[in-house]
């Protein structure tokens, strides 16, 4: 808009405005800064943690904190406070946040994200996971409480819960970084006489929370709006997804199952967190047991006979984990109501598989819990599964190896059925005790943390394809899990079961590199094809808004795909069948779930053939007890609670000095006196000034 | 901190016009009238020179910038054009508004003359238009950001504010010589006007070199200033007996007059 002011201009505006998005005036002011992702506020029964701003944003003169002894500007010397400070991925560390979060003259935080990850550990969470939620509280078992004995994230700095009254962002562009850095390279670093000169670079952050308190006080709120408002404005929605779960043998679930039929259970957890919202890639954390559940449940499900096993295998995958077992809570919770098709007491046993793809020497560490193991029918059925892991791993890549018998648990779903009833179960992690997870629950827990290289250059269709070694390696761990729950089913040792290690490099390539791949295409139902993206799925549960009709978060719906087609079966029903399976003859609805996917791409052309597959995958809506009982108080179940807000954004500009403000109004200013003087006099000697004897017309008044 | 610079530019930009409503025309419903009407007229103008530019935008082609900028100035001379137009339509509908004014009055003379509507009338012009240019400015001058992230300068604002103050001048001295120029029939200050403004909309496409086109277009301002003072009867006897008059005598003069015009510039 050269034109920028002019007679005409408005017509020009206007219709720019039209035909371009946004406002020119405020494209000229603000750069907006589009990949970012921002610490919001959730809550509990007792506290708030994250951030937020003020409402209209806070807004900060830029300084960019890349080594330490920058700080001292920010924190001190710095003549125009206040500032947000763009800080280097790895200077976001427990000593800098401290100082920042105690100085008043800081008013946001921009981190940049830094590659490669720091080599020392990064881990925001707590050093003790999911602690007092558990199995272990200061009434049971209280030696081992607390993480007492065995500190299981000994780098967790714990900044994820804590409380923060300015914004923090995260850059994930490289780009955006460099042109915030440029903007303060050219504007914000002081001259000789160490004084900045205006106009200064300055940024704002966006992310005013509605909720404050607690969840308790949040839920009171929305529920007086609900009752008193036409309009309600809910202030905090509960976490809440859908847990998934799949049966080896096709059961009838539309009651409870008879209590003699014996279920072994396999679980993994499908979320993670980070310090910002919506950023979670979670590679060790949760993909690598998640993988390897998958590849375990395809091995089993093309053993011929497991019909005929005696005990049926049901593969679960517990969402919402990571804010105190929201999943596995429920559905311990349901078992106990009666509302699950499964109940505790048909549960066999329960195998759990946490954080495998670091493992040192291909040791896998079996873990087994301390209190219930001191009952000796619990104990001999422990040992008795210790002893088919040991003998399923003879001749396999992988050693297995058992803790001492007096260490405790590490954070696990299994926890929370241990806290119902004493079920022989064990955990099967890479560690011993410490996590070999240098970032858990962090951002930087991506593809490579878990070593996965591909060869560069390698097309995506072939890196799709390309067993990479931790395929390889998890494909073994799948094998073995398998055939620990063939066994435990009740099955004989002969029968030889593998996992796929090309379905394995597929699911992690899907899961942790980029789900917008051919496989994944042609395995979505089709009104979820959204939800492929070409860049890495996020592990992060967020709030509900719509109760227990929201459709399955992004994560969700990949494990759906990808477990219904692994463990299904293609039927050859049409699209309406298999999407209202009542209308089917021999549909069996009561035993399996349908679903219609795309499919893949037919020959050169761009049209699909879709198909229809049945599974026996349920899903299983997961939010915390707390929301059912109506006490967000709870000290016995999840209580998190996500805030809402109306706007999130970051955006750059430049902020004038303050005398340049006070000049333009002292301008205005006297350009109004002027003119209410000029125009009394004028008008007051109007008819002298404007009587002209060659011009009788002007005189006719 | 950003009202300041807002309320600075605000006050620029319609300091002037503010004064000159507040003292010359929010006092007479008839003016009031007529200055609602005529700023109708303008977004009329408006509005048809941004129709055939935006058709002209469509039909072309949509990639060529340089094509896009010649349509930009092409635009603007339309609807400088179409201005002049609407701005005679508006004289000719005041003409026959005089006569029916004059014969519902008592003393069968019309309560206004056609040189007060003329002034009205440009000011109605220049103050619908100032609006129209500047109000999404003074929109983002609130803050919290100023211009010139992207390397504009940082006087955006200002200078824009006092582009807006221009034009609401210029309009208002157009407004006088065109009708005046009707009144006594000399088409050549038609042409005269029509050619300032068009130069005066074409100065702008100097943005944002602003001292490039703020100073023609304040000098082009002054001279259509005196040309007004000079066609609404202005003539510099006149501005020597009003310095000379005795204090007491001129305020004794409260009557309006055939014409106010501001000349402070």
């Amino acid at each position: 808009m050269t034109a920028g002011v002019g007679v005409w201009l408005g017509l020009g505006l206007v219709l720019l405005t039209g035909l371009c998005q946004g406002n020119s005036v405020e494209r000229k002011i603000y750069i907006p800064l589009n990949s970012t992702a921002p610490c919001v506020r959730l809550l509990n029964a007792t506290h708030q943690i994250g951030c937020q701003s003020s409402r209209n944003g806070d807004t900060g003169v830029i300084h960019l904190v890349e080594k330490e002894d920058d700080l001292t500007w920010v924190l001190e010397t710095g003549p125009t406070p206040p500032y947000v400070v763009l800080l280097e991925g790895s200077l976001f560390n427990k000593a800098i946040l401290q100082k920042l979060k105690d100085s008043s003259r800081v008013s946001g935080i921009a981190v940049s994200y830094t590659k490669p990850p720091p080599a020392e550990g990064f881990s925001l969470d707590v050093k003790c996971p999911s602690d007092g939620f558990g199995l272990y509280t200061s009434e049971r078992g209280s030696q081992y409480a607390h993480c007492n004995g065995t500190v299981w994230n000994p780098l967790g700095t714990g900044f994820s819960y804590e409380d923060f009254s300015f914004p923090i962002f995260l850059l994930q562009s490289e780009n955006e970084t460099e042109v915030i850095k440029q903007c303060y390279r050219d504007h914000n670093i002081p001259g000789n006489d160490s004084k900045p000169h205006y106009p200064l670079c300055a940024m704002q952050l966006l992310s005013h929370m509605h909720a404050v308190t607690s969840s308790a006080t949040c839920m009171r709120r929305n529920s007086i709006q609900m009752s008193f408002s036409i309009n309600p404005e809910v202030v905090c929605d509960s976490l809440a997804d859908y847990n998934i779960w799949s049966l080896l043998k096709p059961t009838n679930i539309s009651g409870t199952i008879p209590p003699e039929e014996q279920v072994v259970m396999s679980a993994v957890r499908v979320d993670s967190r980070s310090f910002f919202w919506n950023l979670a890639p979670a590679a060790e954390g949760t993909v690598s047991a998640l993988v390897t559940q998958l590849a375990a449940a395809e091995a089993l499900h093309k053993v011929k006979d497991t019909q005929s096993l005696p005990r049926n295998i049901m593969f679960t995958f517990f969402q919402g984990e990571v804010f105190d077992y929201i999943g596995s809570s429920r559905m311990v919770y349901d078992m106990q109501k009666g509302r699950f098709p499964v109940r505790l007491n048909n549960i066999h046993s329960f195998v759990e598989i946490s954080q495998v793809a670091l493992r040192n020497n291909s040791v896998l560490w079996i873990h087994s819990d301390p209190l219930s193991r001191a009952n000796e029918t619990v104990n001999t059925e422990v040992q008795d599964m210790i002893r088919i892991l040991k003998a399923a791993s003879k001749g396999a890549n992988v050693t297995v190896e058992e803790v001492e018998q007096s260490q405790a648990l590490p954070p696990a779903s299994f926890q929370r059925f241990l806290r119902a009833q004493k079920i022989p179960g064990v955990v099967l992690t890479d560690h011993k005790d410490a996590y070999h997870n240098k970032y858990y629950n962090s951002m930087y827990d991506t593809a490579e943390t878990i070593k996965m290289e591909y060869p560069s250059g390698l097309p995506q269709e072939e890196a799709l394809e390309y067993v990479t070694e931790t395929a390889q390696a998890l494909s073994e761990v799948a094998t073995l899990l398998a055939k620990t729950l063939y066994q435990l089913a009740g099955g004989n040792d002969t029968v030889d079961i593998k996992a796929d290690p090309h379905t394995v490099t597929r699911m992690l390539y899907g899961f942790l590199v980029k789900s917008n791949n051919s496989w994944f295409q042609s395995i979505s139902r089709p009104d979820w094809k959204d939800a492929l993206e070409n860049k890495q799925p996020q592990y992060y549960v967020t709030a509900s808004q719509n109760g227990n009709k929201r459709p399955p978060t992004i994560p969700t719906r990949l494990l759906m795909s990808v477990l219904a087609n692994i463990t299904g079966q293609v039927v050859n029903f049409t699209k309406e069948e298999c999407q209202n399976p009542d209308k089917a003859p021999d549909s069996k609805k009561e035993l399996y779930d349908y679903i219609w996917v795309q499919g893949p791409l037919t020959g050169n052309t761009t049209s699909r053939e879709p198909f229809c597959i049945r599974s026996t995958m349920h899903n299983h809506f997961a939010e915390s007890p707390a929301n059912d009982l109506n006490d967000w108080g709870s000290t016995e179940y999840s209580t998190w609670t996500e805030s809402r807000w109306k706007e999130i954004k970051a955006r750059i500009f430049l902020i004038p000095s303050q005398e340049l403000e006070i000049i333009t109004l002292l301008t205005g200013l006297a350009v109004l006196i002027i003119s209410f003087c000029a125009t009394y006099f004028i008008n007051a000697k109007a008819d002298i000034l404007f009587t002209s004897t060659e011009d009788s017309g002007s005189a006719a008044y | 901190m950003g009202a300041a610079v807002f309320f600075g530019c605000t006050f620029v930009a319609f300091g002037p016009a503010l004064s000159l409503f507040i003292l010359t025309i929010a006092r007479d419903p008839l003016r009031v009238i007529i200055l609602v009407a005529g700023s109708f007229f303008w977004l009329v103008s408006v509005l048809f020179s941004s129709l055939i530019w935006f058709i002209s935008v469509q039909v072309s082609n949509k990639n060529d910038s340089n094509l896009q900028y010649g349509l930009l100035i092409f635009g603007a001379a339309i609807s400088v054009l179409l201005q002049e137009a609407f701005r005679y339509a508006y004289y000719r509908l005041l003409k026959k508004a005089i006569e029916g004014l004059a014969t519902i009055s008592e003393d069968g003379r019309s309560p206004i003359s056609i040189q007060q509507m003329a002034y009205v009338s440009g000011f109605a012009f220049g103050i619908i238009s100032g609006v129209f240019s500047v109000i999404n400015i003074l929109a983002d001058a609130v803050g919290p950001g100023i211009v010139g992230v992207h390397g504009d300068s940082q006087y955006y604002f200002l200078t824009s504010a006092f582009l807006t103050m221009a034009i609401v001048f210029l309009h208002t001295f157009w407004g006088i010589i065109f009708f005046a120029a009707c009144e006594k029939r000399k088409p050549v200050y038609i042409v005269g006007v029509v050619l300032s403004h068009l130069v005066t909309s074409g100065l702008t496409f100097l943005n944002p070199r602003y001292e490039a086109s703020l100073i023609p277009i304040y000098i082009i301002t002054l001279g259509m200033g005196v040309w007004a003072f000079i066609a609404a009867g202005g003539n510099h006897h006149n501005i020597r007996k009003c310095l000379a008059w005795k204090r007491q005598e001129c305020n004794q003069v409260m009557v309006y007059s055939a014409l106010q015009v501001p000349s402070e510039d």
